[in-house]
């Protein structure tokens, strides 16, 4: 049985949440968009799960589009908003330099057609402060998009105070809310945001569906045109059975949100004063708080992230690493460095993610098998004790 | 993006680790920000590599290529040793996946540095030609005249 670290890559399917799924594949299959009475049950279906899900993050049910999952949402916050504001370029969109690449690629895409980009940086506490963003507002600045939770380093930012900034200078304000969801309260009255990515995959509901929070008054061009399903905001026959479990889904994540969040960041803790402890050159990436309970973000140096986790999971672990060799580029992790990570320490990164699911037992496991193997791979390294030993120069 | 059975038996369990005393040629190729660094010691006699050893700083592939690179070079004439390709370890290795050919590179270069070390040392020309992954500015991945496994 593999003891699983990466609960903020994606999240197995709570077995409540496919059972409230089953009879929507089956006896209430109907498009919820035909008349008759298997198609109107269907649309109920969807519906309820609109209602549910809109009542949860303290939204209208008309003013949430449901997408294929977080990918999407992020898309279309970006382009279909600029496409109705500054529809032949010239509009002005800020972004942080950690957000997901759902973000970054849009952006720079938009960059090259005809629109202006700033990228923030996050400062080395891992946060983006609104102060930062407030200096490079524009008198064209379009669209504000600032992840809420980041996805590797867990860092929570204060979306409220970066919305105002934004709203002051008659911007918009997106944010990616899908590792957020789930682990911390997410309102989007409170937050004020104008549009909010969301994903049920990262909340134990299934892959596929997502959703965008849009502000009742937002002016939207679909991205995804044809037949005008989900109010001529998003076509394409619904994906009921996935909003139902959505639905499902989110509403057990938060009727045990307190709870499970001490749980898990009392884990969290435990794992990072295990590894830093028992280990010499580690380090947490970032412990500034606010920061999601589930995310134990690590630098182990002098050892190459790919190689721990391979080793890891050897063992039976499943963990995920932000080094350059997992993704097949020369280039660390963009999260680490954005936080001024050195490259040579950035490929040592393990990021530990936990949920509803891990135990204290499993953590301690972990920290036992990944002592030796940080101290074999460190003893094979031609440059250990040349670069972090009691002479070493980092 | 899967290793070969071979690649993760060489990675779990590397040949040849370690670093030989008073070597008769050493090599270091790669550099720290990029990731990978290889040491390689040799010791030779005749002209052949007659006992090799090696230190890794990288991710699977760059540890087993630099495990197989040392199994295939022992015993070897060095002017032999010197033509072991990039190609010949994935090959050896039952494949590479397309992003990580590049580490093999760093493997071959730590031997040939090694050989023309030992050359150098003894007074002879050294033979390996030039070595692109000792320079701090090497990107591998510019490196295109690697044939990618179709696998």
């Amino acid at each position: 049985m593999t003891k699983y670290f990466d609960y903020a890559a994606t999240t197995p399917t709570d077995p409540r949440v496919v059972e409230e799924m089953l009879p929507y594949f089956t006896e209430h299959f109907g498009n919820p968009n035909s008349l008759y009475t298997i198609g109107r049950d269907a649309y109920k279906a969807l519906e309820d799960a609109r209602e549910r899900i809109a009542a949860l993050i303290g939204a209208r049910p008309e003013e949430l589009i449901f997408t294929s999952g977080g990918t999407e949402s992020d898309n279309a916050a970006f382009i279909s908003t600029l496409n109705r504001y500054a529809p032949d370029g010239g509009a002005h969109i800020i972004t942080s330099a950690y957000e997901h690449h759902a973000i970054l690629e849009v952006v720079e895409w938009l960059a090259k057609h005809d629109h202006e980009l700033t990228i923030v940086k996050p400062r080395a506490d891992g946060h983006v402060y609104a102060d930062d963003i407030a200096k490079e507002m524009r008198p064209n600045t379009k669209v504000v998009s600032i992840i809420m939770a980041n996805n590797e380093i867990g860092s929570i930012n204060d979306i409220a105070a970066i919305s105002h900034v934004a709203h002051e200078g008659g911007a918009l304000l997106h944010t990616d809310a899908v590792q957020a969801l789930g682990k911390i309260k997410v309102d989007v009255g409170e937050l004020g945001v104008d549009m909010l990515s969301l994903s049920a995959h990262k909340i134990y509901g299934p892959r596929g569906i997502g959703a965008l929070y849009l502000r009742r008054g937002t002016r939207f061009d679909p991205l995804i045109k044809g037949g005008g399903q989900e109010s001529r905001r998003r076509s394409g026959t619904q994906n009921v059975v996935g909003a139902v479990g959505f639905a499902k889904a989110l509403e057990i994540a938060l009727d045990d949100l307190d709870a499970e969040a001490i749980r898990l960041s009392r884990m969290r803790d435990y794992l990072i004063d295990e590894v830093t402890s028992r280990l010499e050159n580690t380090l947490a990436t970032v412990e500034s708080d606010p920061r999601l309970p589930n995310i134990a973000p690590l630098l182990i140096k002098g050892v190459e992230g790919e190689a721990m986790l391979l080793q890891l999971d050897n063992l039976g672990f499943s963990v995920s690493t932000g080094s350059a060799c997992s993704s097949g580029s020369l280039e660390a992790s963009h999260v680490l460095l954005s936080v001024g990570v050195p490259q040579e320490i950035a490929h040592g990164s393990l990021r530990l993610s936990l949920g509803r699911w891990s135990t204290q037992e499993d953590c301690e496991a972990l920290v036992d098998a990944l002592v030796p193997i940080v101290e074999r791979l460190r003893a094979m390294s031609p440059v250990y004790e040349k670069m972090f030993g009691s002479e070493g120069y980092m | 993006m899967l290793y070969s059975d071979k690649v993760m038996d060489h990675f779990t369990n590397p040949r040849n680790v370690g670093i030989l005393e008073d070597p008769d040629g050493v090599g270091e190729v790669g550099n720290p920000t990029c990731g990978d660094m290889m040491k390689i010691t040799i010791d030779v006699a005749d002209d052949k590599i007659s006992d090799i050893k090696f230190q890794t700083l990288g991710c699977g592939a760059a540890i087993a290529t630099s495990s197989m690179v040392t199994e295939m070079a022992k015993g070897m004439d060095i002017h032999d040793a010197v033509q072991i390709s990039k190609k010949q370890v994935a090959d050896e290795l039952d494949g590479l996946p397309a992003p990580k050919m590049h580490c093999s590179v760093l493997a071959t270069d730590g031997l040939k540095v090694a050989i023309d070390d030992y050359l150098v040392k003894q007074g002879r020309e050294p033979i390996a030609g030039e070595i692109k992954s000792s320079d701090p500015t090497f990107d591998p991945h510019e490196d295109e005249d690697i044939e990618l496994d179709d696998e």
